[in-house]
């Protein structure tokens, strides 16, 4: 099912582009402004939930998702390059899940465990809320991952279309109107978060449905991303 | 023994016909895709390669449709037109990557043989950003021919090569054409074509447009009469001076100025016709073939 070459090809190609680079940017300001909050407040609760919330889960995790996936297709799609993984006879479907690898380890590296780090760094007493939300972004981080994906199968614009759905939807849009949070990646996993940390980020949201649209938004990237590459069409600059 | 079988395919997009209801089969040995730049090369081979799905029509290989059949690249070496490789990888290391996703049992043993056969062994430790494009082409190459396969699809492989680098592919495909496999290389340029293809299929604005030797194909090329306008610096004088030549069969001046003409020896009137013009001090200022379904044709077969 998964390419051990294709994870390889993958990793080389994220840290070898500017989006690497970003990619380790991302959790360092966070641990930075966990340092400074807990320098200026101390050991506060409600500060140390807002911050993880606010720009750990609403801004790391969709961006670190974003610059991973994108950084794994996108260029290859666009220059052409794509076609040395597709002319072999490898199921599509390994292609993807084996990309979606590579950026769940980015997800985990540069958006979960910074997020653990920047919880315990802010509420080193109660590691529960850390771990809560380690385990949100994780969830919340592949679920974002697989529709980054899909964009980058569906359109050139992958990066601009994913930050347009970030910032209108699950920023203002998910900000403005309650019912947004039943269609929200970002409102699942602080579903998620809230009942492993106790806190309440979100109300009226169910756990199981939120890890439910979780699961079925990972699957069903995964295989509609899978579908479009089988029908690929490679033309050359004709 | 493999054939690539296009039957009556046709591929639009949109509103663009690319493709225009070919039929060609590709057996073993060198086939030559000739045509101008447009003319729907490009989408031919990606039909061939299973990049693309037919509008209207089939394409097979053995009876095997090629579209979503990931199977089929088994047999299938593809070289795209386009330079963009895994800039950040070594040669070898993209050709080691390439062998290994075709699953082959020994990625390396393969990988040096697929590097030697394309004299690429000295440079396979440089990064491929540093390569020359003639030396990018031969690594696209290498990972083309890693798995050994039976069908080789080369999309303009010759642009940006040196002649001596266009040798050596020459003899290379040639030598792959003799051992049996199916070889299909596409070119703009005649001359190109005609040293290496023993088949060569004319295509021509999304049409099939000829097929045949290399003979056959030149032939009727240059011996079609053609039609011209020709604008000079003095339409009387060269007019009259090309009408005593024998590749001309007519020339008539048009009330708003220019030649209007008609050659029957096309290679022969390409030569004349310059020749004269220096000899009688007359300036050309524009040579357009009229005649429009042949029109690329002679655009590429005058540039060449």
């Amino acid at each position: 099912m998964i390419s051990r070459t294709i994870v390889r090809l993958g990793v080389r190609s994220v840290f070898g582009r500017w989006r690497g680079v970003l990619l380790l940017v991302l959790p360092l300001v966070l641990v930075a402004v966990a340092v400074l909050v807990r320098a200026l407040v101390g050991e506060e609760p409600l500060a140390a939930q807002n911050t993880l919330e606010a720009l750990g889960l609403v801004v790391i995790v969709p961006l670190v998702a974003l610059l991973a996936t994108s950084g794994l297709l996108a260029p290859e799609i666009d220059d052409g390059s794509v076609s040395y993984l597709l002319a072999k006879p490898i199921s599509r479907y390994t292609i993807v899940l084996s990309k979606l690898v590579v950026a769940a380890v980015c997800v985990v590296l540069f958006a979960a465990v910074p997020l653990l780090v920047a919880g315990l760094v802010m509420l080193t007493s109660s590691p529960s809320l850390g771990v809560g939300f380690a385990v949100g972004s994780v969830a919340g981080g592949l679920a974002y991952c697989a529709v980054f994906a899909l964009f980058s199968v569906m359109t050139r614009h992958a990066v601009v279309v994913g930050l347009v759905y970030l910032l209108i939807w699950e920023g203002l849009l998910g900000g403005l109107l309650d019912g947004v949070r039943w269609l929200s990646i970002t409102r699942w996993s602080e579903a998620i978060i809230g009942e492993l940390a106790d806190v309440a980020l979100v109300e009226d949201l169910p756990l199981l449905y939120a890890v439910i649209a979780t699961v079925v938004v990972l699957v069903a990237g995964t295989w509609l991303t899978g579908r479009r590459l089988r029908a690929f069409n490679l033309t050359g600059d004709e | 023994m493999t054939t690539i079988q296009i039957d009556h395919a046709s591929r639009w997009f949109r509103n663009v016909v690319a493709v225009n209801d070919i039929t060609m089969t590709i057996g073993p040995g060198v086939t030559g895709l000739l045509g101008p730049n447009g003319a729907g090369k490009s989408t031919l081979i990606a039909l061939m390669s299973g990049f693309l799905a037919p509008s209207a029509g089939t394409v097979t290989l053995d009876g095997e449709p090629l579209w979503r059949n990931e199977k089929v690249y088994r047999k299938i070496g593809l070289v795209p037109e386009r330079e963009a490789l895994f800039d950040y990888l070594t040669g070898r290391q993209f050709v080691v990557a390439n062998a290994e996703l075709h699953g082959l049992p020994d990625p390396g043993a393969a990988a040096q043989r697929a590097l030697a056969l394309i004299e690429m062994t000295d440079a396979q430790d440089r990064t491929i950003s540093t390569y020359s494009k003639g030396m990018k082409q031969r690594v696209k190459m290498a990972s083309a021919l890693v798995h050994d396969p039976a069908v080789l699809l080369l999309d303009e492989p010759f642009n940006g090569m040196d002649p001596r680098q266009r040798i050596h592919l020459m003899e290379l495909l040639r030598g792959m054409g003799a051992e049996g496999r199916t070889v299909l290389f596409s070119s703009h340029i005649l001359e190109e074509v005609e040293q290496v293809a023993r088949q060569i299929e004319v295509v021509v604005a999304g049409r099939h447009a000829a097929s045949g030797d290399f003979g056959a194909i030149r032939r009727l090329m240059t011996d079609r009469p053609n039609r011209f306008v020709l604008r000079t610096s003095d339409d009387r004088a060269l007019a009259s001076a090309l009408l005593a030549d024998a590749s001309v069969r007519g020339a008539r001046l048009r009330s708003e100025g220019g030649i209007e003409l008609e050659a029957s020896d096309f290679g022969r009137f390409s030569e004349v016709l310059p020749r004269l013009a220096r000899e009688h001090g007359i300036r050309l200022h524009e040579v357009t073939p009229t005649d429009e379904s042949l029109e690329s044709v002679f655009a590429y077969l005058v540039s060449a």
